[in-house]
């Protein structure tokens, strides 16, 4: 079976996820990615290369930062764009999702930006659009459920790259919650694609995957010997409203173990960097000095998160 | 056919362009030919205010059929392009389209006072209304569309004009 986020050309058709996109298609959007960095210091903010393309941003679960970065995205390459906040009741979801995106499509839509709290939601519009020959447009996962969110995925390996060249000689943890995080999955997916050798998960076992080892990643309980020698650090958030039943103590209790503070940090390399996708519970997972100190990176990522949008929108509205 | 030397037709162009120069001149060299020899004009003619570079990707009218190119490199403009005189360079004129992205983008910067197009060959074939202040040889009988026309630069530097058949 053919690849669904590919064309019939192996070219970039949807982006759902990072896991099992090829290594090239992954390089190409973190190569395209670089020169858009620029445009936010022009006097003009804009490219034409979506002038005239409707963007709809379909979001069924709140989020303001991704929602954001993906209207400047859009905007800066000169797309229109529309904004749904659609609130969804779970028993609501199947069939009215794609009667919504049949309705968008009949506003000759060409993009369609979905969060949902349902994994496989993207997918399913996808396989509806190509069901109904409809492959001029296109879909891009902005997160859904537990799966994935691939754009989040890619500006973390972005923002890697930048300050770290070589992916081949890292060794890279992922802190906190995966159990809840669809961004753990996407960041593992492109860490291992692009070669990093070893890709650590550090985390209590409530809050793991069972069988996590299966992503080919070392699993470390102990957050203290996951960190040592590390040249990233990966922060997750906390997922409260994910959280059904007592998977944990309480707040207090995680910062105290899993919480980054500057004395964890010092076990990894000196010149480590530290990442979190945001939103950041300040006192939970991070301590505020780290989040504001020296090896954070914590807002390049935000600003390499347009760029990286930019990319991705701009492959697909040519393919 | 034959092809010119490009050393020589880069010392001429830069003599072509030499008497017009003022102190407040800028120089855009358009990736990737268009800005090896932007380099080298930017040295021969003294020029003061940095050197620019466009790569026209992003502005390109065929994008929606041929999509991005490989490698985007980065447009680069560090100078003040408002009320500056800029000469844009590249190394072949052909259809013109390629100018008429440069202008798009580089006006995304500012306003410039004025706005020269300098190059190595004129190889015919225009599809735009765009000519070329300066320009160093020009092909009296065009050149088929299959065939490509660009710079070189050897490793040490050198730079060479290479004639190749498309397909």
């Amino acid at each position: 079976m053919r690849n669904p986020q590919l064309n019939k050309h192996g070219e970039l058709q949807h982006l759902l996820t990072l896991d099992g996109l090829p290594r090239d298609i992954l390089t190409t959007i973190l190569d395209t990615a670089a020169p858009f960095t620029e445009v936010a210091e022009r006097e003009v903010k804009k490219l034409p290369l979506l002038r005239g393309k409707s963007v709809f941003n379909l979001f069924f679960e709140n989020s303001t930062r991704t929602r954001t970065t993906f209207e400047i995205a859009a905007k800066r390459l000169s797309a229109d764009v529309v904004n749904l906040n659609i609130n969804t009741s779970s028993a609501a979801k199947g069939e009215s999702l794609l009667d919504t995106v049949d309705n968008l499509c009949a506003m000759q839509a060409d993009m369609f930006v979905v969060r949902h709290a349902a994994s496989g939601a993207p997918m399913l519009i996808a396989q509806h659009l190509q069901n109904t020959g409809r492959d001029h447009i296109h879909v891009v996962n902005a997160g859904d459920g537990r799966h994935a969110h691939p754009t989040q995925g890619l500006l973390d390996m972005y923002t890697i790259r930048h300050f770290k060249q070589d992916f081949t000689k890292l060794t890279v943890a992922i802190v906190g919650d995966v159990l809840h995080s669809r961004v753990a999955r996407s960041q593992i997916a492109a860490l291992t694609t692009l070669g990093v050798p070893e890709v650590r998960v550090i985390g209590p076992k409530t809050l793991l995957p069972t069988a996590v080892e299966k992503l080919g990643v070392r699993v470390f309980h102990d957050m203290r010997e996951g960190l040592k020698g590390v040249d990233v650090v990966m922060m997750l958030r906390l997922q409260n409203e994910r959280m059904n039943g007592a998977l944990l103590p309480t707040p207090q209790e995680y910062y105290k173990i899993w919480g980054l503070t500057a004395e964890k940090l010092a076990l990894a390399k000196p010149d480590a960097i530290v990442m979190h996708p945001g939103p950041m519970n300040r006192g939970v997972e991070i301590d505020s000095a780290v989040a504001d100190g020296a090896q954070a990176v914590i807002l390049p990522q935000v600003t390499f998160g347009i760029a990286v949008r930019m990319a991705v929108m701009s492959m697909l509205g040519s393919n | 056919m034959h092809i010119p030397d490009a050393e020589t037709l880069c010392r001429q162009l830069a003599e072509q362009i030499r008497p017009h120069v003022t102190p407040d001149t800028a120089l855009v060299g358009i990736h990737t030919g268009g800005l090896w020899l932007a380099e080298r004009l930017h040295a021969l003619l003294g020029i003061r205010e940095p050197l620019g570079a466009i790569d026209v990707s992003f502005y390109r009218d065929d994008y929606g059929s041929k999509g991005l190119h490989a490698k985007p490199q980065k447009t680069e403009i560090p100078f003040n392009v408002d009320g500056s005189p800029v000469i844009l360079v590249d190394d072949v004129l052909y259809t013109g389209r390629t100018t008429r992205a440069a202008l798009n983008e580089l006006f995304d910067f500012g306003r410039p006072a004025r706005v020269d197009l300098a190059v190595l060959v004129d190889r015919g074939g225009r599809e735009l209304p765009i000519g070329a202040r300066y320009c160093a040889h020009t092909l009296a009988e065009g050149l088929p569309a299959n065939q490509v026309l660009e710079l070189q630069r050897a490793d040490g530097g050198a730079l060479t004009l290479q004639l190749t058949t498309r397909g």
